[in-house]
């Protein structure tokens, strides 16, 4: 079943007096408990592409399917109900509130959601547990190391449940090492039967996913599944 | 409905937060609302105050009182023809009292001003009144001790005075007045009775308390010439509602006695308290006007000042306004964040001013009479509110229509 599926997307910008063509013709299906690595070099359109899928921004011309709904043709309020039941988003620069503790960082789309205060705290401390971050509950972002921050954007991605973990860089900012962890808790994720999207331009991260689309120019280069795929070694999870 | 309920609450819970999260700043802000409140509710309760302590003025003068005087009290337009009036003196007023039937009383007044002394005590230019026994039919006087002159003492012109609660004080610190021997102008006069404090406080320079009572005849004998001075002739009606009679009645006897043909002008005026109620509403009414376009103004700077710190802040928190629109906040709810935001402060402001402006009520009562105007506190609260919805929908209607992309890559 397709959770994602983009027909001919096109996505041009204006900039002064110069229309650029961020996606030319960009066709991809995606589908459920998939684990995709899109790749390319800075000005391919992946970052646009990632906006898109991620339904922050509507495509120029094309179709887009989520889970069956056309999103090419929502209204902003309906594109801010998708992104918070149906999206997860993990950034590169994390970007958790920096004044609030751990828990309220996880709880926050449950807030937008709806879902009613008890529910929502013991659903977010539940994803600080399963992320392994059960002593830093009441921690601000400022006390946490840039692993245990990008966790805590973790565990926020996944409270709602939703269809897929939209992942831009998530390693950039970190240490290999800790880099490591942070895929190999994707790996688990992936494993618990989550749809991933891994935005990123480096070539051993793109390998921890199952397929590649390579972009270039605004249009698909490639296509293809990871031959040998790495896989992160167990042992180095209880590393925390 | 509950869901918007429920995003009322989350939206006010969040906008506390970023209160409490930038406590500097929102002390900041409100400072300027707390300012404005402060200074607006003070303000009426002075005003309100003053106006107070007219009326209390007022009713000592009693507003069912005429007060037939060569001078109209109220009017300045003419003063060069009444310059020129005949002065009213003693013969006018026993021809008038024999003649007046409504009134309950009548009384002559002529008024000196004079050095009070007793012992080393003094107390200087105070307001000398000479009348007869029915005076103080006149007033609304009540005495904390002794008796007003009896008629056998005005009418034989004896040195006994009733003082005010003012020249009591200087004079009797102990507040033994009764029965001792003071000198007004260098003559003897023996007290007969203190005057309850009437209210030390209205506008000019009278001040009721400061004021000393003697027989006519005395001050005709001792401080003014009875050939010179115009006297004024206090016409109490029977009743409020006999007033406009009591002063029809008045005006034509005093046209009799004046002998004036039916084509000539009063040369006298009768003057009504209703006068002076009417000037102190209009001095009132400047003073309010001025205070409250002052104190609106200092509102109107703080409202400006929330909304250029609220832009600020939306400014500085776009990248969060995009984290937040990526994990499913609405428009309206980015909106509802701002908005509580901006209002919270007010009204925090708002709340903490008039808290501020009580206190200090109570401090300037000591100089100024003052009285809480429960309505200027609604009206400061809700002002408060509604300034913080105004300065703070610009800024957020701002930051409610971002584009999270634009606003995530913000740095």
């Amino acid at each position: 079943m397709n959770i994602i599926n983009i027909e001919h997307i096109a996505k041009v910008y204006q900039v002064g007096f110069e229309e650029v063509h961020a996606l030319r013709d960009v066709s991809i299906r995606i589908d459920k408990n998939e684990y995709v690595a899109i790749m390319g070099p800075s000005g391919s359109g992946k970052s646009t592409l990632m906006n898109v899928l991620g339904c922050l921004d509507t495509p120029t011309s094309g179709k887009y399917d989520f889970n069956n709904q056309n999103v090419s043709e929502m209204n902003d309020n309906q594109l801010a109900k998708i992104r918070n039941k149906e999206i997860g988003f993990v950034f590169q620069t994390f970007n958790l509130l920096p004044r609030s503790d751990a828990l309220h960082n996880v709880e926050l789309p449950l807030i937008y959601a709806g879902v009613p205060t008890a529910e929502r705290k013991e659903r977010a401390k539940q994803a600080l547990i399963d992320v392994g971050l059960e002593n830093r509950i009441h921690h601000k972002p400022n006390e946490l190391s840039g692993g245990q921050r990008q966790r805590v954007a973790i565990a926020r991605a996944l409270v709602t449940n939703p269809s897929i973990i939209l992942a831009d860089e998530p390693t950039g900012n970190l240490d290999s090492k800790t880099g490591e962890e942070i895929m190999l808790l994707f790996n688990e994720i992936h494993c618990k039967g989550n749809t991933i999207i891994l935005v990123t331009h480096e070539e051993y991260i793109a390998e921890h996913a199952a397929r590649i689309v390579r972009l270039k120019d605004g249009l698909v280069e490639s296509d293809e599944k990871v031959l040998n795929r790495y896989i992160p070694k167990l042992n180095s999870a209880n590393v925390n | 409905m509950y869901t918007i309920l429920f995003e009322i609450r989350e939206s006010l819970l969040i906008a506390l937060r970023a209160i409490r999260a930038n406590k500097m700043r929102s002390i900041l802000t409100m400072l300027g609302i707390f300012i404005g409140v402060t200074v607006v509710v003070l303000m009426s309760t002075a005003i309100k105050g003053i106006d107070n302590a007219f009326q209390t003025g007022m009713s000592a003068l009693g507003s069912d009182v005429l007060y037939i005087d060569k001078w109209a009290w109220f009017e300045h337009d003419e003063w060069w023809k009444m310059r020129n009036r005949r002065r009213i003196d003693m013969n006018d007023f026993y021809a008038f009292k024999e003649q007046a039937k409504l009134p309950l009383a009548v009384a002559p007044v002529i008024n000196s001003r004079q050095t009070v002394k007793f012992g080393d005590n003094r107390i200087e230019n105070v307001f000398l009144n000479g009348s007869n026994s029915d005076y103080v039919q006149t007033t609304n006087f009540t005495f904390s001790m002794g008796r007003f002159y009896s008629e056998i003492e005005s009418n034989s012109a004896r040195h006994v005075a009733v003082i005010g609660s003012d020249v009591s004080n200087t004079l009797f610190p102990r507040g033994d007045a009764l029965d001792k021997e003071i000198k007004i102008g260098g003559v003897n006069f023996r007290v007969v009775g203190v005057l309850d404090e009437q209210g030390s406080w209205i506008l000019g320079n009278f001040n009721p308390d400061k004021q000393v009572f003697i027989p006519i005849g005395t001050i005709f004998k001792n401080f003014q010439n009875q050939s010179f001075g115009t006297i004024t002739i206090n016409v109490r009606a029977a009743n409020p509602l006999l007033l406009e009679e009591t002063k029809i009645e008045a005006e034509g006897i005093m046209r009799k006695i004046r002998g004036l043909t039916f084509n000539e002008e009063n040369d006298f005026s009768i003057n009504q308290q209703e006068g002076l109620a009417s000037q102190i509403d209009q001095t009132v009414g400047v003073i309010q006007f001025v205070g409250f376009f002052i104190t609106g103004l200092s509102l109107f700077v703080g409202a400006v000042g929330i909304m250029n710190i609220m832009f600020v802040s939306v400014k500085e928190r776009t990248k969060e306004i995009g984290v937040r629109k990526a994990i499913g906040a609405k428009r309206r709810t980015i909106l509802g964040q701002f908005l509580f935001e901006s209002s919270t402060i007010c009204l925090a402001g708002g709340l903490v001013g008039l808290i501020a402006a009580l206190l200090l009520s109570k401090i300037v009562n000591q100089f100024l009479p003052t009285s809480v105007q429960w309505d200027a506190v609604v009206i400061a609260i809700v002002v408060s509110l509604i300034t913080g919805l105004i300065a703070g929908i610009a800024p957020a209607y701002t930051a409610a229509k971002l584009d999270p992309v634009e606003a995530l890559r913000y740095e």
